[in-house]
C-alpha cells in the first residue's frame, strides 16, 4: 500500500517500514533522471546501470541503495507529492514546486479543509492539495476532458489517494461547480482558459473570507479575472513566483612550492561530480580548498500569474 | 456548517472537517488571537481578544470587545458614541470598485484630458481648517461625511485626474474614517506581517520561502517533523498548522535552554495540535544518549559557538502597539477564556515519544537558524532523519549552504540536493494601470533541500556511476 500521503500512522515513512510488493517507489538514477515504479513480484527494471530485480528491493527500507546485476546502483525513494510532480506523465502543462507551495499556503489550506479544483490536468497540484487536506479533508477536482480525468483517477488510485480526491468530468466554465458544494468550501483553485466564467459559481461555493486562486499564463486573462472578482471578493492580489537555482563547484589549490601559482588544480566543473579530494580529512584541510556557488544559467522565466482573493464578508 | 447541502461521501468529510473545525474557525471567539489590519495594511497589530483588550487609532482608544463573535474578514470603523469612541461593524468598502466604475462610465473625453500641469502645491487648496473639522466631529459627523466635506471644499479637486481624485479620497478616508479589518492569523498572515513590520524577528523569512520549506520537507499528516527554529516559533507554528492534529513536531535545541517559540501562540492552534508540539534538546535525541536528560544541568559541550540563545529580544516589546499584547499574556491567557483545559505548545517530549523518534526516524527536517553554523547543524541533525526523508535548510547566506551541500555530496549522506533562491513579485492589476508594484522585496533567503539516503552497501561492486 503506497503512502504518498499517509492517512494513518502505519503508513508513514520510517526506518521500520520496508518496501513491499505493490508499493510505488521512485527510482532515482540521477538528480534529473527519476521514475516511478510499482514493485511487483518477478518484475525487473532495466536501465543504463543494468538489470534490477524487484525482489531484491522488497524488505529494504526506503532510501536504500540497490544494485544491478552488473554492479551499478540506484536509490529507491518513498513517493512524495514533490517527487511525483517530477516523475508524472505530462498530459498537460503542469504546476511545479514554487507555484504549488505558494498556492497551498496562500489558500490557507489546513487538514480538514474542503477544496475545489478545476482543471485537474495531470494531477500535479492535486496531489499536493491532497496532502494539505489529509487525513480528514477532501479535494473535489474537475476536468472537462474525459480521458485526462480518467488518467488522473488512475494515478490517484495508484498513489493511494482515492479517500482524499474525487475526480469528476465537468465543464466548470460552462456549468459552474455542482450545487451540492455551495456554502461549504474552504478554498477554490482555478486553472482555466477563462476563469472569470467560473467565478460566480466559485463565490457561491466558498465560505465567507475563504480564498480563491486563479492561475493564468497571460496578463489579459488576469485583468479580466480581477475585474470579475471585484464585485464579490476583496483582498485581491496577484503574484509571480519563481525560483533561481545555484550550482556549486570545488575550487582546489594544491599547496605548491611557488606561492604565486594559484592556478586551480582539480576536476573540471560539474555539478554532481564526486569529490576527488583525498578521503583523509587531514590532507584535505592542508590544501587550499573552497566551494564556489553561482546561479544556474538556465531558469524558468514564467509559468503563470497567481491571483488570490477572499470572498467578502457581508455585514448582516 | 451547511452539512445538509452535501451528499453521501461529502457528508463524512464535512463531519470530519467539523471535528477539526477548531483549527479553521470562521468566527472570532473570546480569547482568540487576531490580526488587526488598520487602513489596508498601513498598520498591522497582533492582539488577543481578552476582556481588557483595546486598540488606539489616531488619538482614540477603542475596546476590542465588539470583535468577539464576528466573522474573520469583518470590517469595523471608529464611531463616536455616548460612551466614547468605539469600533462598529460596517459594510465592506467598495473603494476598490469605484475606480473601476469611474473609468468605465466616464471615459475621459479627448477634449477634456486632465493632467497636473496647472496644480500648484502651496497648501492653499483646502478651505476647511482643522478647527472646522473638529467642530464637525463633535457634532457627530461620521468620517465619511468629513471626507465629503473636505472634497467639496477643495479648490483643486475638480482639476485632478480621475485617478488622482481617487487617491485623494482614499488618503482622506484613512485619516478621518479609518477602517479596521479583523484578520485570522495563519501562516500566511503571520509570516507576511512580521516580514513587513519586524523582519529581523523572523530572520527575514518571506512567505514564499516558508511555503517552499514546508513543501520541500513534505510536511503533512502523520509527519514526525524535526524543526530547528530560531525564528521565534514561526516555523514550528507553520509546520504544526500543516500537520494538523496527527504526527509530532519536535522543536529541538542545542544546550539546555529551549529556543523561544512564542509566535506559535498566535496561530490559534487547537489543543489537539498544541499537544503535538514538543520540545526536546538535541542531547536527548542524539543516538549517543541512552536516557533522556531529566534535569536542566548545564552541559557546556552542547552549547554551540555563536548561537545567541540568550540574545533573543523580548517579542512583547516589539509588537506591542497598545492594549493587550498577545505575547504578554503568557501565564494565564488560555485558561479561563477558551473554557477548555489548554495544552501549551512546546511541552517537553516524553521519553516514549523520544524513543519512537529514534526507532522510526523523523520524516521531515527543517532548519531555520540564520545565525548558526549550518554545516555542523546538518551533520548533527541529518542522522536523526529516516532514510528517504527530505530536509530543507533556510539560510541568509549562500556560501555556508554551498559548503554544506558539497560536504553532504562528498559524504554521500544525501541526494537530490538543490540550492534555491525563491523570487516573488506582486502586481497591481487595475484597468489601464496594470504593472508590477513599484516597491519590491529583493531577497527571500536561500534554501538547501535534499533527501537523506542510506549509503550502506549491501553487496555488489561499488561503482560511482549514479548520484
Amino acid at each position: 500500500m503506497t503512502m504518498m500521503v499517509a492517512v494513518d500512522d502505519a503508513q508513514k515513512l520510517s526506518f521500520k517500514r520496508p518496501i513491499a510488493d505493490g508499493d510505488t517507489v521512485i527510482v532515482y538514477e540521477r538528480h534529473d533522471c527519476m521514475r516511478a515504479v510499482t514493485v511487483s513480484p518477478g518484475s525487473e527494471l532495466q536501465n543504463r546501470f543494468g538489470v534490477f530485480k524487484h525482489s531484491d528491493w522488497v524488505g529494504k527500507p526506503f532510501g536504500s541503495k540497490v544494485f544491478s546485476s552488473k554492479g551499478g546502483f540506484v536509490f529507491l525513494l518513498a513517493p512524495t507529492p514533490q517527487l511525483w510532480t517530477l516523475v508524472l506523465s505530462h498530459r498537460t502543462q503542469i504546476l511545479y514546486l514554487p507555484d504549488i507551495s505558494f498556492v497551498v499556503s496562500y489558500l490557507e489550506i489546513v487538514p480538514g479543509c474542503v477544496v475545489l479544483e478545476s482543471g485537474t490536468g495531470s494531477g500535479s497540484l492535486s496531489t499536493s492539495l491532497a496532502r494539505a487536506v489529509a487525513p480528514s479533508g477532501h479535494l473535489f477536482t474537475f476536468d472537462f476532458h474525459e480521458q485526462r480525468a480518467s488518467s488522473a483517477r488512475a494515478d490517484f488510485q495508484r498513489n493511494g489517494l482515492t479517500s482524499l480526491i474525487t475526480v469528476t468530468v465537468r465543464d466548470i466554465q460552462g456549468e459552474g461547480f455542482p450545487k451540492e458544494h455551495e456554502g461549504s468550501v474552504d478554498a477554490v483553485f482555478l486553472d482555466l482558459p477563462q476563469p472569470w466564467l467560473a467565478i460566480p459559481s466559485a463565490s457561491r461555493c466558498l465560505k465567507p473570507d475563504a480564498v480563491l486562486c486563479s492561475f493564468s499564463p497571460c496578463i489579459e486573462q488576469v485583468q479580466r479575472t480581477c475585474e470579475t472578482l471585484r464585485s464579490s471578493f476583496t483582498d485581491i492580489r496577484t503574484f509571480e513566483v519563481l525560483v533561481r537555482s545555484y550550482e556549486i563547484k570545488e575550487h582546489c589549490f594544491a599547496k605548491s612550492v611557488s606561492e604565486e601559482d594559484g592556478s586551480p588544480v582539480g576536476p573540471p566543473p560539474q555539478k554532481r561530480k564526486q569529490s576527488t579530494l583525498p578521503a583523509n580529512k587531514s590532507e584535505k584541510t592542508e590544501s587550499n580548498f573552497s566551494v564556489m556557488a553561482k546561479p544556474c544559467n538556465t531558469a524558468r522565466g514564467h509559468t503563470g500569474y497567481l491571483t488570490f482573493a477572499r470572498l467578502t464578508v457581508l455585514s448582516n | 456548517m451547511e452539512e445538509e447541502k452535501l451528499t453521501g461521501s461529502e457528508e463524512t468529510s464535512a463531519a470530519k472537517a467539523n471535528g477539526l473545525s477548531e483549527v479553521n474557525r470562521a468566527v472570532a471567539w473570546d480569547g482568540c488571537s487576531v490580526l488587526l489590519d488598520i487602513n489596508d495594511g498601513d498598520r498591522l497589530v497582533f492582539s488577543r481578544l481578552s476582556p481588557s483588550a483595546s486598540i488606539k487609532i489616531g488619538n482614540k482608544k477603542c475596546s476590542l470587545r465588539p470583535l468577539v463573535g464576528c466573522p474573520f474578514g469583518s470590517l469595523f470603523t471608529v464611531e463616536t458614541g455616548p460612551s466614547g469612541p468605539h469600533l462598529s461593524r460596517s459594510a465592506p468598502s467598495s473603494t476598490g470598485n469605484c475606480v473601476e466604475e469611474i473609468s468605465k462610465d466616464e471615459g475621459q473625453s479627448v477634449n477634456e484630458i486632465r493632467d497636473n500641469r496647472s496644480l500648484i502645491d502651496n497648501n492653499t487648496a483646502q478651505s476647511l481648517s482643522s478647527e472646522d473639522i473638529e467642530a464637525m466631529r463633535s457634532e457627530g459627523a461620521t468620517g465619511d461625511e468629513i471626507v465629503k466635506a473636505l472634497i467639496d471644499n477643495s479648490s483643486t479637486f475638480e482639476k485632478k485626474t480621475v485617478f488622482s481624485q481617487e487617491k485623494y479620497k482614499l488618503k482622506k478616508q484613512k485619516k478621518y474614517a479609518p477602517k479596521v479589518l479583523l484578520r485570522r492569523p495563519s501562516m500566511r498572515s503571520i509570516c507576511e506581517t512580521y516580514f513587513k513590520k519586524h523582519p529581523q524577528r523572523t530572520g527575514f523569512m518571506r512567505v514564499d520561502t516558508l511555503s517552499m520549506l514546508l513543501s520541500m520537507a513534505n510536511v503533512g499528516p502523520y509527519s514526525d517533523a524535526l524543526v530547528l527554529d530560531k525564528l521565534g516559533g514561526l516555523v514550528v507554528g507553520s509546520v504544526a498548522e500543516r500537520v494538523g492534529g496527527t504526527g509530532y513536531i519536535c522543536s529541538t535545541y542545542f544546550g539546555t535552554v529551549p529556543y523561544q517559540i512564542d509566535i506559535v501562540r498566535m496561530f490559534n492552534l487547537s489543543s489537539d495540535v498544541c499537544a503535538r508540539i514538543l520540545q526536546a534538546p538535541f542531547s536527548d535525541l542524539s543516538p549517543l544518549q541512552n536516557a533522556p536528560s531529566e534535569c536542566a544541568m548545564s552541559d557546556p559541550s552542547d552549547v554551540r559557538p555563536g548561537s545567541p540563545e540568550t540574545a533573543q529580544p523580548d517579542p512583547s516589546n516589539e509588537l506591542l502597539q497598545d492594549g493587550d499584547s498577545l505575547l504578554d499574556s503568557r501565564d494565564n491567557g488560555d485558561d479561563t477564556l477558551t473554557g477548555q483545559k489548554p495544552v501549551k505548545p512546546g511541552r517537553k517530549a516524553p521519553p516514549e515519544i523520544v524513543k519512537s523518534w529514534k526507532d522510526n526516524g523523523f520524516t521531515s527536517l527543517i532548519i531555520a537558524a540564520p545565525e548558526m553554523d549550518v554545516e555542523s547543524l546538518i551533520m548533527d541533525l541529518l542522522p536523526l532523519l529516516a532514510y528517504s526523508a527530505p530536509f530543507a535548510i533556510y539560510h541568509q547566506y549562500l556560501q555556508p549552504l554551498a559548503t554544506c551541500m558539497h560536504k553532504l555530496q562528498a559524504s554521500k549522506m544525501a541526494i537530490g540536493m538543490q540550492i534555491s533562491e525563491p523570487w516573488l513579485r506582486e502586481y497591481q492589476v487595475l484597468p489601464s494601470r496594470t504593472h508590477p508594484h513599484m516597491q519590491m522585496n529583493a531577497f527571500g533567503g536561500y534554501i538547501l533541500s535534499g533527501i537523506r539516503i542510506s549509503n550502506s552497501n549491501t553487496g555488489g561492486v561499488i561503482e560511482d556511476k549514479a548520484a
